[in-house]
Order: structure tokens, then sequence, then C-alpha cells
């Protein structure tokens, strides 16, 4: 069970988390222009990557805020944490 | 006469403290700081249990967690009862009874030893091989295989014991408290680090603390009593917490560890009352310190079970610690200088050692010089071939190895002897290491995996690093610790240090013998009774990585995880396949390091404690007047009301036609409510249900539909407009605390520039539904100044009020069909409004109604329950209510996919209604639906998702899914049942008051 670092409340156990899958998912601002295959493309389509891996959390059992982890699914180690709307790290 | 195997008086050893136990129903007696083994071998037993598979006599073979034999059952047929417990690690108390397990009738006479003669014929994957076919006869197989597997007897009775959790959090934790743990607790609290030190022994010092020999020196102190003085210093520091009793069971990610701290284990039963029995704490360490040591390899030879036969080291300790000889006529057979420490400590407390055969050919070292000198014959350069005795060891055979250590040469020598030391070397024991994801490499030189790649804030110091001997323990555990802590000044330096080792071994995983390997009974793993011969026979047929070697020989997998011998399994492993120890890598060592008890793991989450649940401001009523419940989610909710004797289906008909008829009462505050305000709340409501929402007025109440983004219905309620920008959503009971969640997602990463602000308040409002053709003149007998007339007041509007001074908010809207009210008042007085229903209702006979009439009732209606006759595939179209899906919006969540190729396909399975040609048969929920039984395979059209019998109806309801149902209104489908098949009618799903008449009435 790993730590996270909620940028809002500090660190805090993983279990007061939810993980909300990949992050940087746009929802189309006009879904109606879209192509079965566009739509699809936004509504099912993850990567699952061994390794350095951008995703959603929220500190659902905190502060409910959702923010963005960076996250190397290989062995657990946040490489950063960052708000909503703010740009990912390089 | 009973022999005395107890010698001179050990200091742990109080002696003026005898304790009387039972063994297999036999009374025996200990001393104060005896475990079950040091006793039991002192009363000179040797034999203790049977192996798994071959029902082999065992004896006891160590004196710590990683016994693989001795394993026994504590207090059987009792509720203190625990199986498969250590005797190694079980200390004695006034009353213990233990027995043996895995035989019967006794462990002196155990019929599946027959088992043991039939060992040929039960090769590695017997019982794969064997009960594979015919495929049928597994059911027989199994019930044999389930009897004649397993080891000791799980209780009956109910866990009389307490158990807790605590959490830790600590700078530094120290796991092990031997010489290396010593040395880092003290200095790490010395440094100001706030610590903790945990070892799984009732005592600290670990091996060394009774090690008491000229060859072992600290400072010129030997090396015990050295121990014993920085021992009694650090039960001084402040910062330092200490815990015996306490072993590691999981390392986890981030320095996350669970330990089992074992309170009253020790204790007569009579003691243990209104104690905490065992403790799990959870630590959280910001830096972790490993010094778990080592654990003595055994040997692999022929016949190297036998009772008798014990680790070197459990020698050692049973005569250092416990004062007790294991044998009188002692032989050591070993590969390194280790049995002869033992012999030194032997021949001070008088024990006889009969001789030593040792692997390797002429050595310097000062220790076999000792015992030389003490004219115990040395065999160098020799192995054992062959040990007799059946229930006890008698005798050993020996012959000389061939100089490359592959066979054996000359002829047998035949030694006698009562027990038998083994040691191979030293395993460090990583167990915990390479839980927490680290990585280890293999050290060539003496063939041991050490720690290499760690994959957090933590180090290995001492021998579970590699550190095997007292001087490189004294020079690189300080040396370590200063890096790891960052400190400048380390408390231990400058040791002068006498170790006497010569570090030399001739590590040969398995010995040769002058039988062919499938005529020998070489045990790797002790506990699940499997071989060398085993091993190679799995390798034979073709299985090469050491994972799947050891499931189909299981090696490894007893309750001891193959703590001795899974290094000797992956040594065959690779002598055979010609791999390196170090490419082959080991299996994964899993949590837990040693078993747990299940209440430990529970702790206080037992009997009410399990899980929470939730109850209604009017709950109290509810039991008063015999509700029977139902759990909906988290929630106790009233089920239905039973009135004198009563059955469900009686009472729910009864609720059902005074509902219609007069008045009915509902306790709906486990709805879920949401709270949204803010100057965008209109157009967040646009884009999250499928209606539009922009043009309901203030006071107006509207029903919405929820989707997900893929077009399938999530969560449907009613929701008030109690403002220009203030709304009241409801949501299904269960559904209340995703919707919730899943609208905060959309407001902070979709829309974060809407400004609208979401509160739950389920808990803050209690809701009181009042239905019926009579629940207007209730509600207007209890609010008299309130215009209830259909103009003022009609269906899906709102008023606020009061009843003396208690606000309320009044919702005419209607979950059953029929003329209603919802009242929802502040928490705390929604039982004395609900009482005042029930009073002002009396008149016109108000029937309090449950979750099940109020299905019911809805049902009669068509109206849908989310999560009943929806699952996460039903979209509105599939519903039949294209009514609520708005055309004019640009856009809602889910609106795209609601036209994907999928969705608008014609045979997806569409909600209809469903009528039996017997209006008395009851259809099955979850019945499957198909229109030609005859055709093979039938084809499953759909399922039946809610199904009543309606006394206003006065026949039997149904709704349920079917493909392309919409379009088969009045066609005649089939339900087939176990023993008959029921005829149906496809219909429209509103079974009762089409035109709504009932709503207005």
């Amino acid at each position: 069970m790993f730590l996270i670092n909620c940028p809002f409340c500090g660190d805090r156990e993983q279990s007061e988390f939810k993980a909300g899958g990949e992050a940087h998912i746009v929802r189309p601002k006009q879904p109606t222009e879209l192509s079965d295959d566009e739509w699809a493309e936004y509504l099912f389509m993850r990567k699952n990557i061994k390794g350095v891996q951008f995703e959603r959390w929220n500190h659902v059992h905190g502060c409910r805020k959702w923010f963005n982890v960076v996250r190397d699914t290989s062995n657990d180690q946040i490489k950063a944490v960052y708000k909503m709307g703010e740009k990912p790290p390089t | 006469m009973k022999k005395n195997f107890r010698v001179k008086r050990s200091k742990h050893i109080d002696e003026t403290y005898k304790i009387s136990f039972k063994f297999n129903g036999k009374l025996y007696y200990g001393f104060k700081g005896d475990t079950l083994a040091s006793a039991l071998l002192a009363n000179d037993i040797h034999l203790v249990g049977r192996s798994f598979k071959y029902h082999r006599p065992r004896g006891i073979m160590t004196a710590g967690s990683e016994e693989p034999n001795a394993i026994v059952q504590l207090h059987n047929n009792s509720p203190w009862t625990e199986p498969n417990v250590r005797a190694t690690e079980v200390e004695i108390y006034e009353g213990l009874e233990a027995s043996s397990q895995n035989c019967w009738p006794s462990v002196n006479f155990d019929i599946g030893g027959i088992n043991n003669f039939l060992s040929p014929l039960l090769p590695a994957g017997f019982y794969y091989k064997t009960f594979m076919w015919p495929a049928s006869f597994w059911e027989k197989y199994e019930y044999f295989i389930r009897k004649s597997a397993g080891l000791g007897k799980s209780p009956t009775k109910p866990d009389p014991d307490i158990y807790e959790h605590r959490y830790i959090h600590c700078d530094v934790l120290v796991i092990g408290a031997g010489i290396s743990g010593i040395i880092s607790a003290k200095t790490a609290a010395k440094n100001g680090f706030k610590t903790l030190l945990v070892d799984e022994k009732p005592y600290l010092g670990g091996s060394t603390i009774y090690q008491n020999s000229e060859y072992f020196k600290i400072n010129n102190q030997n090396s015990g009593s050295w121990l014993e003085k920085e021992i009694n210093e650090i039960k001084k520091i402040e910062n330092l917490e200490i815990k015996t009793r306490t072993s590691v069971a999981a390392y986890h990610g981030y320095n996350y560890l669970l330990a089992k701290e074992n309170l009253t284990d020790h204790l007569p039963i009579e003691r243990r009352k209104n104690k905490t029995r065992h403790k799990l704490l959870k630590i959280r360490a910001k830096k972790v310190v490993t010094a778990t040591g080592s654990i003595e390899r055994p040997l692999i030879f022929d016949n190297n079970d036998r009772p008798g036969i014990l680790l070197s080291s459990a020698i050692k300790k049973y005569a250092d610690l416990f004062g007790v000889a294991c044998g009188k006529k002692n032989i050591f057979f070993t590969n390194n200088d280790s049995a002869y420490e033992t012999t030194i400590s032997l021949i001070q407390k008088g024990i006889n050692v009969e001789a030593i055969v040792d692997n390797r050919e002429e050595v310097d070292s000062k220790l076999i010089y000792e015992v030389e000198k003490n004219n115990i014959k040395i065999f160098k350069g020799h192995t054992i071939v062959n040990t007799y005795g059946y229930k006890r060891i008698n005798k050993i055979s020996i012959m000389q190895l061939s100089k490359d250590g592959h066979n054996v040469i000359g002829s047998k020598i035949d030694l006698s002897c009562d027990c038998l030391g083994i040691s191979g070397g030293w395993t460090p024991a990583v167990h915990l290491f390479t839980q927490s994801g680290g990585k280890l490499k293999f050290r060539d030189e003496d063939q041991v995996f050490i720690p290499n790649i760690y994959p957090s804030d933590q180090i290995s110091v001492g021998a579970c690093n590699g550190d095997l001997t007292l001087d490189s323990i004294l020079v690189n555990v300080p040396k370590s610790l200063k890096d790891f802590l960052n400190i400048k000044n380390n408390v231990y330096e400058n040791f002068d240090v006498l170790s006497s080792h010569n570090n030399s071994k001739r590590n040969i995983w398995l010995l040769p013998s002058d039988k062919v390997l499938g005529k020998t009974n070489s045990f790797v793993d002790y506990q699940n009774d499997a071989t060398a011969k085993d091993i190679k026979l799995a390798l034979r047929e073709g299985f090469k990585s050491i994972e799947h070697v050891k499931r189909y020989t299981t090696t490894g997998m007893g309750t001891d995880q193959g703590k001795l011998g899974n290094m000797h399994a992956l040594g065959i492993i690779s002598e055979t396949s010609e791999a390196k120890m170090g490419e082959l890598g080991t299996t994964t060592f899993r949590p837990p390091y040693t078993p747990l008890t299940f209440g430990t793991i529970v702790g206080r989450n037992v009997g009410e404690y399990f899980d929470a649940y939730r109850k209604t401001p009017i709950h109290e009523w509810h039991v008063k007047n015999r509700a029977k419940f139902e759990n909906v989610g988290q929630w106790k909710r009233a089920w239905y009301y039973p009135k004198n004797n009563e059955n469900m289906f009686q009472a729910v008909q009864r609720e059902s036609k005074a509902a219609r008829e007069s008045a009915g009462i509902l306790d709906a505050s486990t709805l879920g409510k949401i709270d949204i305000q803010g100057a965008d709340a209109s157009e967040f409501l646009n884009r999250i249900y499928t209606n539009a929402w922009s043009k309901l007025q203030i006071g107006k109440c509207r029903y919405g539909l929820m989707l997900n983004e893929d077009g399938m219905v999530y969560d449907d309620g009613v929701t008030t407009r109690l403002g220009e920008n203030h709304y009241l959503m409801t949501t299904t009971t269960g559904g209340a605390a995703n919707v919730l969640g899943k609208l905060e997602d959309y407001l902070q990463t979709e829309w974060p520039e809407l400004d609208v602000y979401l509160t739950s308040v389920t808990d803050h409002l209690a809701t009181i539904s009042v239905c019926g053709p009579n629940s207007k003149k209730i509600i207007s007998e209890i609010f008299p100044s309130l215009d209830l007339s259909d103009k003022n007041f009609p269906h899906m509007s709102f008023k606020k009020t009061k009843i003396g001074k208690i606000h309320c908010r009044i919702m005419r809207i209607s979950f059953t069909g029929e003329q209603s009210y919802e009242i929802n008042v502040q928490a705390n007085f929604g039982k004395s409004v609900w009482e005042k229903c029930m009073e002002v209702g009396k008149n016109y006979n108000i029937t309090p109604y449950g979750t099940e009439t109020m299905h019911l009732l809805r049902a009669e209606k068509g109206f849908i329950i989310v999560g009943q006759d929806t699952d996460a595939t039903m979209t509105p179209i599939d519903l039949q209510m294209d009514w609520i899906v708005s055309k004019k919006k640009y856009d809602f969540i889910g609106k795209r996919s609601l036209y994907r190729s999928d969705t608008i396909r014609e045979d997806r399975k569409q909600l209809v209604g469903l009528l039996t040609d017997n209006p008395n048969e009851i259809l099955e929920e979850g019945s499957q639906i198909v229109s030609d039984i005859n055709k093979s395979p039938i084809e499953m059209l759909g399922h039946v998702t809610s199904s009543y019998f309606s006394p206003n109806l006065k026949k039997s309801i149904a709704l349920g899914v079917v493909k392309g149902g919409k379009n088969m209104l009045g066609q005649k489908l089939i339900i087939p049942m176990e023993n008959k098949k029921i005829n149906v009618t496809v219909t429209d799903p509103v079974f009762l008051d089409k035109e709504n008449k009932r709503l207005n009435a």
C-alpha cells in the first residue's frame, strides 16, 4: 500500500484514494460531430503502460479533490503529483 | 526409569518454576522459559508428528520459526484450539495441551504410514496424473483426497479471544533483535530517530545471547555477555520502543509493514480473559533496517528426515539456551565450521559427542583443533549415505567422497548414535527484503542469495545481508548504518573482535549415495515430503521454471514456505539443468513470513462491527413495529411489516392493497439527496440528465435519467427546483455516493468553469412518503393552512411549509402511481413527523409499507428500478423511455453513444411487460425467456427482471428484458423451468392506470 502526496492534504494512505484511470483524456467539445470510430477512441481506448503512466486519482475519503499522478506501474513509485489543469511534468 | 536430558543449568531457564503440560494426553514437566520443543526434548521425546504425504515419523528439527516437522495442535476440541502451531515457538504454560497432527490413531502407530511403503508409487504430480480421468470421477476422488490431506483441525467453536489493530509510525524500524539488530537500534535511537525494535522471540539477543565461548569475543568479553550489557542499556533509551513476541508478517511497498504482536499465547488460558490476544501492527516506517539473521541449511542425503536429526544450530540452542541435551550419543554432519561450534558447546556442558562427519578435507580451523583435542573422531572428506531407526535415529552409514564430490568411494562405515546434528551452512533470511520488492544477487563463494537492489528507504544488515561471521558483522553493520542514517558519529567503533570461524565450506546440494537416486529418500522439503528425486523427475518431465517445479513437486508450499529446503531445490535444479543459480532466480516469497491467525487479520471487525450500517431517523419506530429489514447498500430499510402471523407474501399483499385503496406511508429517507447550488446549476443539470432543465419553473419537480458516457442508464430520480440557482436532486438509495462522485468528477475535471456547488444532504433530511387516494386528506389535516388543490399544488410541484416550528418541504411526486406527497424535514424531526402522520392517518387506515410493497406498486405502474430492471447494458431507448431523451439538446453525458452502431440495433434487449397465461402463476426473477424450446441449442431471448402477484389487478405481473421485445407485443413466449414451462404473453410494461388518472384523483 503506497502513500500518495495529495496536492491539497499531503501524504496520505492509498486506501483514502480512488484511482480514476488514464489522465489527460479530454471529453470532446462536440461529440455529435464525431464518427463512431472517433467517439469509440475517446470512450474505450486506454493505454496500459508498464512503466511511467499519467493517472487521475481522487482523494475520495479526504478532500474529494481530483488530481494527477505520475506513477511507475512496475514498482508503484510516484514520480510527480499535480493539480487538475496544471501542465504535466516532462 | 526416565533418563534426564536436562544438563548444566542455563540462566535462561528458571528451574525453580516447574510447569506441567500434556502432550498426546500424557503429563510432562518443563520449566519456565522452555518452549514446547525444548521441554519435549528434555523428556527425550523426538517423535512429534507424521509427514504430510508418506506419514513418515518426524521429530523436532529446528529451534525456531523455520520448523517444518514439529507442528502440533493446541487444546484440541476446545474453543482455544489452534492447528499447525510450531512446537519450537510455543512457550509452555501451566495447563498447555498439545497433540500430534496428521496421524491416526496415534503418532506411534499411524495407519497412514502405509504410504511410506507405497512411496515408489507416489511420485511428484501423482495426484495430477492419477485423478485426471475420467473427468466425471473427480467428485468421488476429491472426497478421499480432501480427507487424507490437511494438517491440523480448524476450530469449530467461536473464537473466544480479543484481537486488535494498531497503527505505528516511526523513523526507523529495526526487524530482528540479534546482535545486528541491537547495534542498529541503539545507533538509530542514540542519533535521535524514533525507533521501533521488534523480534519474534520472547527474548532479545538472537543466537549471540547464549554464545559463551572463548572463541568468540568482543572487547575481551565473550560475545554473549557483551551483548547482554548492550541490551540492558538500550532498554533505558526513551525514543526506542522494543516489542518482543512480535513477528513481521509482511513487508509491502513504501515501507508499510504488518507485524503480529503476540500478547497472551504464553499465558495459562485462565489468565487470558479480557486481554487482547494478538495485535496486528500496521507499521509505516520512514526507514527500515532488516536484521533478520540467517537460517541454517540442512544437508540432503538418504533418509535425512528421521526423528533425532536436527540442525546443528538447533542442538546448540537447546544446550546453551534451554540446558537440554538432544541426545547422549551425538554425531554431527557438516560442510562448514558451525558444527564444531556446537560441539564445543556440548563439550562444555558434558554432553557426549561421538564423531563429526565433515565433507571437507583438511581445514585450518581453531575450532577443529579444539574438537580434536577432546579426542572426538572426525571423518574428513566423508558423507552420510544412509541412516537407520524408524521412530528415532540409531545408526548412520558413511562413505568417503570422491575428489569432485560427485561419487562415494571406499567401504561403508556404520556409526551408532541417538542424535544427528546437520549443518549445510547458512541461508540469509531475505524473505522480507524480497517481499518489499528487493532484488537479490547470488554470491558464488558460499552459494547464497543476498540483497542487491533496494526498492525503498531500507537496508539489510548482518547475517541476512550475508555477513555470517561475528567479525564481519561488527565491521560492516556500524559502517552501513553510518551511511544509511547519514550520521557523523557512530556509537560503535573500534571493536576488538575475536572470531574463530574458518569460512570454508564445501557446498554439495545433493550428496552422492551408493544407491541410485530412485531408491533414495533424500528430503528437500520435509513438510510436503518433496524429495530430490521428485525434483529431478519434474525436470525430466519438462518443467523448467523454478515456479513450475515448485508447484508440481509442492516444494516450499507448506506452512513453513520452504525456509529450510528451497535453496537445495534451486541447487539441484541448477546442477541438473546446468543453469547458473544466479540466473535461475528464486521462487517468490509471499506474505506472511509466518502464518497469522484469522483473528489477527480481522481484529475488532467482528459481529456488529464487521460492516458499518446506516439507520434512518425513523428506524426505531420500524423496529418497534416489528418491521423485517432488508440491506440496501449500507442501509437497513424496512422491508415489510408483518401483522399477526403473516408471511412476507401476505403482508405485502395487504400493504399494497391499502396503499391503493386508502393510504400508505413509506420511510424514503435513504434516497440519496444532493443539494445543488450556483449560477450554472441549470446548465449543469442539462449536461448530466438526458432531458431539458432550463425551463423548469421554481417550485416544480422533474424526473431525470442519468446515463454513463457509454449511453447506459446509470441512475434516476426526481429533482426539485427550490430557487433560481438552487436544486435538490434525489438519487437511488444504493447509487447516492457514486452519483455524487461522478458529478464532482465532471465538475472538477471537465467543466471547472461551471459555477456549481454540490453538497450531500442524504443524512440531513428525513423523507416520509404518504400515498393513496386519501393522502391529500391526511396531508391537509397535518398542514391545515396549506392549499392542496390540484391547481395550486399539482403533481410534480413543491411547497415550503411548517408544522409548528418545524420547516418542511413537501413534494407532490409519486413512485407508486397514486397521488402522493413526500415530506422532507430535518432528520431530527423525522420520527415525530412520521408519528404525526400515523396519528392523523389512523382514520384512513394508513398502512406503513416497506421496500417490497414499494417495488410491487411501482411494477404495477411499469416504473423501472435502476439496477433491478437495468444492468449496465440498457439505454433509455431499450427501456422504452425515448420520451425522456431530449432531441433538442446539443449534448449531454451519453448522448453520442445513443446512436453508435451497437446501440441502434433493433434486436437489443428491451424492457417489456410479461403476463402469464395462468394469472396465478408467479414467475421467478432471473428466469430465462425463450421462444422456441425445441430448437437446439435453445436461444435465450432475455430474462425476467421483476415479478409479483398484483393484489390490485388480481393477477401475476412481470417485467423483463427481451431481444427485440418492443416489436413483440402480444407475442407468446416461454419461460422454461426445472419441471415445467410457463407460457407468457409480451405486453406493455405499464399494467395499471395508463392514463395517470390516479395521480390527479
